[in-house]
């Protein structure tokens, strides 16, 4: 028996035989995923499960150990998701820590700050929120506003970020502010990390159109930040965010790219067929819509699947990267559509009595996916990426 | 069943793209489309010297025994430059039905000289009505003694201009039977069709052409499974065939993007095309996807290989006609003209999706084969 084959045993038999069975088939429950931090009020088998990963390294697979991971390689990494999802388990531990500013700081931050933050996002002790988003930098990121001003051993931050996804259940954010105000405007922007309960935080959610607050509004006033918690050097910070922003990108790939579309994508089927009391869709329009986002799904994950195959064959990972953002967010739009006419009236439930539960979330779910194409990078913005970087358009 | 090339194939694709680049410039096509054979006879040859007649036939057969992840391969690049040799039809569609239904003598008849680059065969499938590829068969097989009259008359028999036999479909206890049928027996007539993309077809009418009992190939009444099997390959290796076309209009439009200058800049730098191109990009990867995954699929014998072959052909039907269309819009006025070659790729995008069953059918086959 090879190492890994040993590996991929011995994980098995642990995640059979410790991990709480009532999380099984809960892989991609939103309920279900663990995030951590000071807030979270977790179910004693999220505990437990998650106690088990901090002890076994599977919270952060990858990194090194002296930082709290696993010090495991991309092989046995790739063997615990596998087996991961053999069981439909969750993660131990999900995050923005976990996906965004640990990679960062793995790859700019100082031996202190690593030292620091590192081990305390993999037990789950703290979590993590992005602050980049302001009311008046949106795609046009890089003309972001929010100041920070040098006062020797730290800066006074004042100014406002916005989309904060989850910034209400977070500890500590990652935020890019303005240090050079006179300086070109990629040029004189800081990346910052703050704790949320430093005095002059205040975080408040929006309410979106579907009646969820997954995202904030975060306003600083006179907020006092050490020049320790500077990451990568002053007035680079646009280097780190971009750098970032390629995790991010991988991470929504990955989120798009799971499976976890395509076990939606049959549940379309299942809600024709429930809704129409027979196997055959009787509207042919509706059937025909219906095969072509089944067969559109399966076109883009053969797409996820080749681009994954030939990263395993030594391709790195480029730019075209970017169409998954596009494509997956727009069938997931195209799909609560269609799940829309598939109910009819059913579908114009807000609330309260006459509507099924699930007829209710969905259209919650529909009036949230409207967001998709506009979070992480507009649809407008990638295909600008494409354009630039895979075809090489000239910029405008 | 990785989604990727092994080393072979990156060589043969290579080979094939500049064979056709140097042998089957699209400039050619203003000649076939007023050809008698309507594609050159020479340049079949040298494929045939290549082993790519070859291909994908058993080596006990005289083949290479290839896969169809391979043939996509080649196939890709000779759609890239719109070749009408008629690889589909003789090498994938009747020498496939051949190596797999064929009595030794059949095959010994037909398939090694098609093998060998020096004869073609077709298969005589649509009538008036079809729309996909097997329907709407009216063609009749009566008894007349020890003999057998066959009758009916079939409509753009894909390589019919150059080939010296048809298997010829026709309607037989309750089901399908296939038939050889010589080019030069009484009661046949080919009359050469002109269509928009110039590929080689022609008309073959029927009129009680008389065939002995050994002209059955396969089982009577019992064709449908195995000419669906052979069509669904052909149509992966159409798909490939309309992934180079594509491709290639795609890149000639991107080279004009950044060549054509309005209002003191390149016609690229507006993103109301950038946007566009970037749209035609995503299309053409996601086919590329869906082409190689049937294509492995069919090869492993995988249960969803069927609706893998739908979904390759719809997407590269609608995918194939989008880029087109783009290719002209984003051309402007110069697109338009027969002089500039981007209008073969439009032509060629129409004949190809229509062939084999266009996307709207390929749709409803995969409704049905996931049993909604």
């Amino acid at each position: 028996m090879s190492d890994l084959e040993r590996f991929r045993a011995d994980t098995r038999a642990l995640l059979e035989n410790e991990v709480p069975k009532s999380l099984r088939g809960h892989g991609s429950d939103p309920e279900a995923q663990i995030w951590g931090g000071k807030k979270e009020r977790r179910s004693p088998d999220q505990d437990a499960w998650l106690k088990l990963g901090i002890e076994r390294g599977f919270t952060a697979p990858t990194w090194p150990k002296e930082y709290g991971g696993g010090g495991y390689g991309k092989e046995q990494a790739a063997v615990l998701a596998q087996e991961l999802k053999r069981l439909d388990l969750p993660a131990p531990l999900t995050g923005f820590g976990l996906s965004m500013i640990g990679p960062t700081l793995l790859q700019f931050g100082t031996d202190e700050q690593k030292r620091e933050h590192l081990p305390r996002i993999t037990r789950g002790e703290i979590r993590w929120c992005q602050g980049y988003s302001e009311p008046n930098a949106g795609s046009d990121l890089a003309s972001l506003q929010c100041s920070a001003a040098d006062r020797g051993d730290h800066y006074i931050v004042n100014g406002q970020k916005t989309w904060t996804s989850y910034g209400d259940k977070a500890d500590w954010m990652f935020l890019l502010v303005r240090t050079d105000p006179a300086a070109k405007k990629q040029q004189g922007i800081t990346f910052v990390l703050v704790d949320l309960d430093t005095p002059g935080v205040t975080i408040r959610p929006i309410r979106l159109i579907s009646g969820a607050s997954p995202f904030c509004e975060s306003f600083f006033e006179n907020v006092r930040v050490l020049k320790s918690n500077v990451v990568s050097e002053v007035n680079q910070g646009w280097t780190v965010a971009k750098a970032l922003l390629g995790h991010e990108r991988e991470m929504i790939a990955a989120v798009f790219g799971s499976g976890r579309n395509a076990a939606r994508a049959g549940s379309v089927v299942s809600v024709a067929k429930r809704q129409f009391g027979q196997d055959r869709v009787p509207d042919p329009v509706l059937r025909d819509r219906l095969a072509q986002i089944l067969m559109d799904e399966k076109c883009f994950e053969l797409t996820v699947q080749r681009t994954a195959d030939a990263a395993r064959a030594g391709r790195r990972p480029g730019p075209e990267s970017s169409l998954f953002k596009i494509y997956g967010t727009e069938l997931n739009q195209r799909r609560q559509e269609l799940l829309c006419s598939i109910r009819g009236p059913d579908s114009l439930g807000w609330e309260g009595e006459g509507f099924a539960p699930d007829a209710l979330q969905q259209t919650r779910d529909w009036l949230r996916s409207r967001g998709n194409t506009i979070e992480g990078g507009t649809s407008e913005i990638q295909l600008n990426i494409i354009a630039k970087r895979v075809l090489g358009l000239p910029g405008d | 069943m990785a989604l990727v090339l092994n080393e072979d194939q990156k060589l043969l694709a290579e080979t094939a793209k500049s064979f056709a680049a140097k042998g089957a410039p699209v400039s050619r096509l203003r000649k076939l489309r007023e050809d008698a054979l309507g594609f050159d006879p020479e340049l079949w040859k040298r494929m045939a010297e290549l082993g790519w007649t070859g291909l994908p036939f058993p080596e006990a057969d005289g083949g290479l025994g290839l896969g169809l992840a391979d043939v996509v391969c080649l196939t890709e690049e000779l759609g890239r430059t719109l070749m009408t040799e008629p690889y589909l039809s003789t090498v994938l569609v009747a020498g496939q039905l051949l190596a797999s239904a064929g009595t030794e003598q059949q095959k010994a008849a037909h398939l090694a000289p098609l093998i060998a680059g020096e004869s073609h065969v077709a298969l005589a499938h649509a009538e008036r009505t079809t729309r996909a590829a097997l329907d709407g068969i009216e063609t009749t097989v009566q008894s007349a003694g020890s003999d057998l009259l066959i009758s009916g008359e079939k409509r753009q028999v894909l390589g019919a201009t150059a080939a010296q036999t048809f298997i010829v479909v026709a309607r037989e206890n309750d089901g399908l039977s296939m038939y050889l049928v010589p080019r030069n027996a009484p009661g046949v007539e080919v009359v050469r069709q002109w269509r928009i993309d110039a590929a080689p077809v022609a008309i073959v009418r029927l009129r009680e052409v008389k065939l002995q009992r050994t002209s059955l190939l396969g089982s009577a009444g019992g064709a449908r499974p195995l000419l669906e099997n052979v069509l669904d390959r052909a149509t992966v290796a159409l798909a490939a065939e309309m992934l180079g076309g594509m491709s290639e209009a795609f890149e000639r439009t991107l080279a004009y993007l950044k060549e054509r200058v309005q209002f003191g800049v390149a016609i690229g730098s507006f993103q109301a095309l950038k946007h566009r191109a970037a749209r035609l990009f995503i299309e053409i990867e996601l086919t590329r996807s869906a082409v190689m995954a049937a294509a492995r699929a069919l090869d492993a014998g995988a249960e969803d290989a069927p609706a893998l072959v739908s979904v390759a052909k719809a997407r590269a039907s609608d995918a194939f006609l989008l880029v087109a269309n783009e290719a002209i819009q984003m051309h402007g006025g110069v697109g338009m003209t027969d002089e500039h070659e981007i209008g073969f790729f439009l032509k060629r995008a129409r004949g190809s999706e229509l062939t084999f069953g266009d996307a709207a059918h390929h749709r409803g086959r995969f409704a049905n084969l996931n049993g909604f």
